[in-house]
């Protein structure tokens, strides 16, 4: 089965058996703007929950994207670099940052599910 | 950009409540709550200002009169603060230049237009009050000095700008650019200078401050005219290279370092009396020690203000006062000040972007061709 968490940083991810894969919500993409750059870890680099993992580049400013969970990137969506700007249509989906092998799938229990990070979002408006 | 003290409550333009109605996202600049971008986004901003006609509110900026008292000169009275040819201006031209300090630093940087009466002075939000204690300490015994900070003040920027702002007042196609003229636009009497800060043609409108959000108004409701938010205010000049005070020129930059040397005149080079003449005489027939350098990084990563430049070895020789990424360019660009010896066109430096460096190229600017209308 899959499951879908939120950080309080607004990055989500979706995890197939040990596997999961993580990008920005819809929120954060529209906090952002137009995003115009995405650097993205290599491969094989293992990360602490809470790391600086990823930066997006939007044309206001650089900000950073942590690791809503401990682990090895396992692999980057190279699509991004060619099309930055689908993480403003499609932060969900087709715009993915990277795959994450967790170290600790009790990391996801910190996590915050759809309807509770519905509820955060609101609280920040 | 910079931002407001946290203490004083925001100020507002006259747009203010227009340009939250068109769904403007507000941030504090210079004192004022202004719209950063609209709901189109900062890209698409862009785009439209280069290809159509884009409306920006720029009624934070101050606006000063200067008018000569008998047997004065309103323009030999500010050429003693500012290096430019003020005297030389006939009616109806206008002139950029800077407010300079007895150090040769920038204290601010202004447009200045003759209507032949008066010259009517466009400065920085976040100085107009610093300019005007400047102003009134060292001129006021010569020239009447009127801030005029309620009036509004209009940008249409843009290829489309005169096909539009022509429907409101047709004399306005005559204008040249940096020329300006009286004009009435919706039964108010503005001034229009055909300038602007985005290296497009383009105007700026200064209106009586209630007139401001009618002919605000009248110009959206055209079909090429969009609103248009400081984030691409910032893009589209940076695209220009032309320089944001406070960040590529400031009190610790001379008009010599900053490239600007094209706008003192040519006999204010040689006989001064200005603030600071002997230090930017002095950079003049020596060189500056540093310079204002255009960048292009290789690939696709921004390298943002306050980045440092380095040489092959490491070395600091620089740092970026302004960087983003260039939509009309599609790339990343950076201004900054490298040491002289390397601020050759072609100059292969790298900037540090989070530790790590950036290959990047030393280029002329503008990034973007201007496109400016000189009739």
């Amino acid at each position: 089965m899959t499951i879908l968490k939120f950080s309080d940083q607004h990055e989500w991810i979706r995890v197939e058996g040990d596997v999961g894969t993580v990008g920005i919500s819809d929120y954060a993409q529209q906090q952002l703007g137009d995003v115009v750059f995405v650097e993205l870890p290599e491969t094989g680099r293992a990360v602490d929950k809470g790391g600086e993992i990823a930066v997006v580049e939007s044309v206001k400013a650089a900000s950073d994207i942590y690791a809503p969970v401990s682990g090895e990137i396992v692999e980057v969506n190279a699509a991004l670099s060619e099309s930055p700007g689908d993480v403003n249509v499609d932060p969900m989906g087709k715009a993915w940052f990277f795959r994450i092998r967790l170290s600790n799938t009790a990391d996801l229990d910190a996590l915050m599910d759809q309807a509770a990070y519905d509820a955060f979002v609101a609280t920040l408006s | 950009m910079t931002d407001s003290p946290a203490s004083a409550p925001p100020l507002h333009t006259p747009l203010n409540a227009l340009y939250r109605s068109l769904g403007g996202k507000m941030v504090p600049f210079a004192g004022y709550d202004m719209p950063v971008q609209f709901p189109s986004g900062i890209l698409a901003e862009h785009q439209h200002v280069r290809a159509g006609a884009g409306l920006f509110d720029v009624s934070h900026m101050g606006q000063i009169r200067l008018t000569a008292k008998a047997g004065q000169s309103a323009a030999a009275a500010l050429e003693t603060l500012v290096p430019g040819d003020i005297a030389g201006l006939k009616p109806g031209q206008q002139r950029y230049t800077q407010l300079t300090s007895e150090s040769g630093g920038i204290l601010d940087d202004l447009m200045v237009t003759s209507t032949g009466d008066h010259l009517l002075l466009v400065v920085n939000a976040a100085c107009k009050d610093g300019d005007l204690a400047h102003l009134r300490a060292r001129l006021q015994d010569r020239v009447e000095i009127e801030p005029m900070f309620a009036r509004g003040l209009l940008a249409l920027q843009g290829p489309l700008a005169v096909r539009a702002l022509s429907r409101l007042a047709p004399s306005v196609a005559g204008l040249a650019f940096m020329t300006g003229a009286f004009a009435r636009i919706d039964g108010a009497d503005c001034y229009v200078t055909r300038s602007g800060y985005t290296g497009c043609d383009g105007f700026e409108i200064s209106t009586p401050g209630d007139a401001c959000e009618p002919i605000a108004r009248a110009l959206l409701a055209m079909a090429e005219v969009k609103p248009i938010g400081l984030g691409a205010r910032d893009s589209l000049r940076l695209e220009a290279g032309l320089c944001l005070y406070g960040h590529d020129i400031d009190t610790a930059t001379t008009p010599v370092e900053a490239g600007l040397l094209w706008s003192i005149g040519k006999e204010r080079r040689v006989t001064g009396g200005f603030p600071g003449a002997a230090v930017v005489q002095r950079q003049i027939a020596e060189g500056p020690p540093r310079r204002r350098v255009g960048l292009r990084p290789d690939g696709r990563t921004i390298a943002r203000e306050n980045s440092d430049i380095v040489d092959a070895s490491g070395t600091k020789v620089g740092m970026v006062t302004s960087g983003g990424f260039g939509p009309s360019v599609s790339g990343p660009i950076a201004m900054g000040y490298v040491d002289r010896a390397h601020a050759a066109a072609g100059t292969k430096l790298e900037m540090m972007v989070r530790g790590k460096p950036v290959p990047a190229e030393i280029v002329a600017m503008p990034f973007v061709k201007h496109t400016y209308w000189r009739g």
